[in-house]
């Protein structure tokens, strides 16, 4: 990993305003928040094709739809509380069920939010949004991997919701990573634990491996940036081959990564698994590296995971 | 088409609406009654569409919100030769196409899925948006219930039909003053209908919307204002051509025995 850390909201942005150049087909709404979800970015170089919805969600999401309808690729933003909570319904009934080609991106998700606090700080979008019929959901870990997933999202017909951070990260991945949806990408050989992350704790995850490494401790990180469809395969071969299985996320430990995680293994391989994530309980203000370690989902506590 | 020719043909689209929720023993004959002489006047006279290619880009587009009338829009469709009239019998069976509520994936006609009330004005304001992106003259006609714009979301879109000036706009509001726990007025008010949406800066036109004339004519009106969205207020009667359901909320959500769907037939004849 590179120290030089860029947030992945900010990295957003600026994939949306490349894509915007290589398809005119894609159109940009945001509910008042274009400057924190960085939409603004698309809507300097696209006046035309932004379009600013109030704060209104609701009916941000239906008018998608509706664009959607016509051969757009709305990309909408928001807030992950905002969408995935507030517009519930809105993506259920108007989104997925036609199986319209919305694309759901989301900035601030998690108790990485910090100050704002438990209104602001969404962590039960990823149970949700996966229970949906026709949804794909996914999570970014850095620059490269944000970049990768806003246009390859546009690739594919249908629904996705694309849950993305507030917080800067450090480089994991360089350019010529490949990636495809629905193939967890494997850091490491390591044999005594596999941690399974998601979107911002793979960062953690791998302090936690290179520190675990000067302990003679040898895990494998794998990141699972598509929670939905879950790449099943990589879960078995995981644990098959490591002693010990570890889930990380910054979201509930009800109905995410974990849980998805937990099913694949019920069914098909059934051994331990350790999920860390927020402890079903709401979260608080501070800042997000205050929080993930109050929350206990920082690379100490994925330590100690791995110890124990 | 003449205006007598659309009064027969509402009588039969009142025909179908009867076949398909007493075949079904479910549905909602009251709301479909009071839309249907809108959505005969929008499907045989008004609208721009091809039955033969219904995804036809240029086409103009209905969104039905009030999804629960999906009798009459079925109807309409296959009346205008969507798809076979005797599929109309299959409505709410477990393989039919012709679910509950519209669903654009599985009927050729559907512009929209619609059923979770208050969610129809965002998509058509989104197809209308689109189709001033991509400079195409379609219009974009919605039809609310008059209950339904309780919802909030309903007002959320209406600011943004005023913001962009969606001129290819049409919102009928079909205001029958019955939802299911009783008048629209009792039950959580909407009144002043007109004045509220003309506050959101639309245009209004208030009319009999049980008459074909009238309806005809707010079409014509509707399509000549410019640069605003345009709401026919259209006053009906919930249960409309069938004397035993008019103007009874009870009619709202269910099905005639067969008695009663001799004589509601007999009565549309």
């Amino acid at each position: 990993m590179e120290e030089i850390k860029k947030a992945i909201r900010q990295s957003y942005g600026e994939a949306l305003a490349e894509l915007g150049k290589k398809n005119e087909k894609i159109v940009v709404l945001d509910a008042d928040l274009s400057s924190a979800t960085k939409t603004n970015i698309f809507a300097k170089e696209f006046p035309e094709r932004f379009l600013d919805m109030g704060i209104a969600e609701a009916n941000m999401i239906g008018t998608a739809a509706g664009l959607a309808t016509c051969g757009k690729i709305p990309y909408v933003s928001t807030f992950a509380a905002f969408a995935a909570g507030r517009a519930y319904d809105q993506i259920r009934c108007s989104v997925c069920y036609p199986k319209l080609n919305v694309k759901i991106c989301v900035t601030h998700s998690g108790i990485t939010v910090g100050e704002d606090g438990a209104t602001h700080q969404m962590i039960e979008d990823i149970s949700m949004m996966r229970t949906m019929p026709n949804m794909t959901v996914m999570t970014t870990s850095d620059d490269v991997e944000t970049k990768w997933a806003v246009e390859e999202i546009s690739k594919i017909e249908g629904p996705v919701y694309l849950r993305l951070a507030r917080v800067k990260t450090s480089k994991i991945y360089d350019e010529n990573q490949k990636f495809e949806i629905g193939k967890a990408i494997q850091i490491g050989e390591g044999t005594d634990a596999t941690i399974f992350a998601t979107g911002v704790t793979v960062e953690q995850a791998l302090i936690a491996k290179e520190e675990l490494q000067k302990q003679g401790i040898e895990v494998r990180v794998v990141d699972m940036h598509t929670i939905k469809p879950i790449d099943k395969e990589m879960i078995i071969k995981c644990a098959k081959e490591t002693k010990k299985l570890i889930s990380v996320e910054d979201h509930s430990i009800i109905g995410g990564l974990g849980s998805a995680i937990s099913e694949v293994l019920t069914e098909n391989y059934p051994v331990k698994l350790k999920r860390i994530g927020i402890n079903d309980c709401f979260g608080r203000s501070g800042k997000a590296e205050e929080l993930i370690k109050y929350f206990g989902i920082d690379s100490e506590s994925i330590k100690k995971a791995v110890q124990e | 088409m003449e205006i007598e020719e659309l009064k027969n043909m509402a009588k039969k689209v009142r025909r179908g609406i009867i076949e398909e929720v007493y075949k079904a023993q479910s549905g909602h004959p009251g709301g479909s009654l009071s839309v249907a002489d809108i959505l005969t006047v929008l499907y045989f006279d008004e609208l721009n569409v091809d039955e033969k290619n219904p995804k036809w880009e240029d086409r103009d587009r209905l969104v039905l919100s009030k999804g629960h009338c999906s009798p009459a829009l079925y109807s309409c469709l296959a009346n205008r030769g969507f798809f076979d009239v005797e599929k109309l019998t299959t409505f709410r069976n477990i393989e039919s196409k012709l679910q509950g509520h519209p669903d654009m994936t599985k009927v050729p006609g559907v512009d929209m899925t619609t059923g979770s009330l208050g969610q129809g004005l965002s998509a058509a304001n989104g197809m209308a948006i689109a189709g001033k992106m991509n400079n195409k003259n379609y219009r974009v006609y919605c039809i609310l219930g008059d209950g339904e714009i309780e919802e909030g979301q309903v007002w959320e879109a209406a600011m943004a039909s005023s913001k962009y000036k969606l001129d290819n706009l049409c919102v009928i509001v079909d205001n029958n003053n019955l939802q299911i726990d009783g008048t629209i007025d009792k039950v959580m008010s909407p009144y002043p209908i007109d004045e509220k949406f003309k506050s959101f800066g639309f245009q209004i036109i208030n009319i009999d919307g049980n008459d074909i004339e009238e309806i005809k004519k707010a079409f014509e009106v509707a399509k000549n204002v410019k640069e605003k969205p345009v709401c026919i207020i259209a006053k009906t009667i919930k249960g409309k051509g069938v004397s035993f359901m008019e103007n009874k909320a009870e009619w709202h959500g269910k099905a005639p025995n067969e008695e009663q769907y001799k004589q509601a037939m007999e009565e549309l004849k």
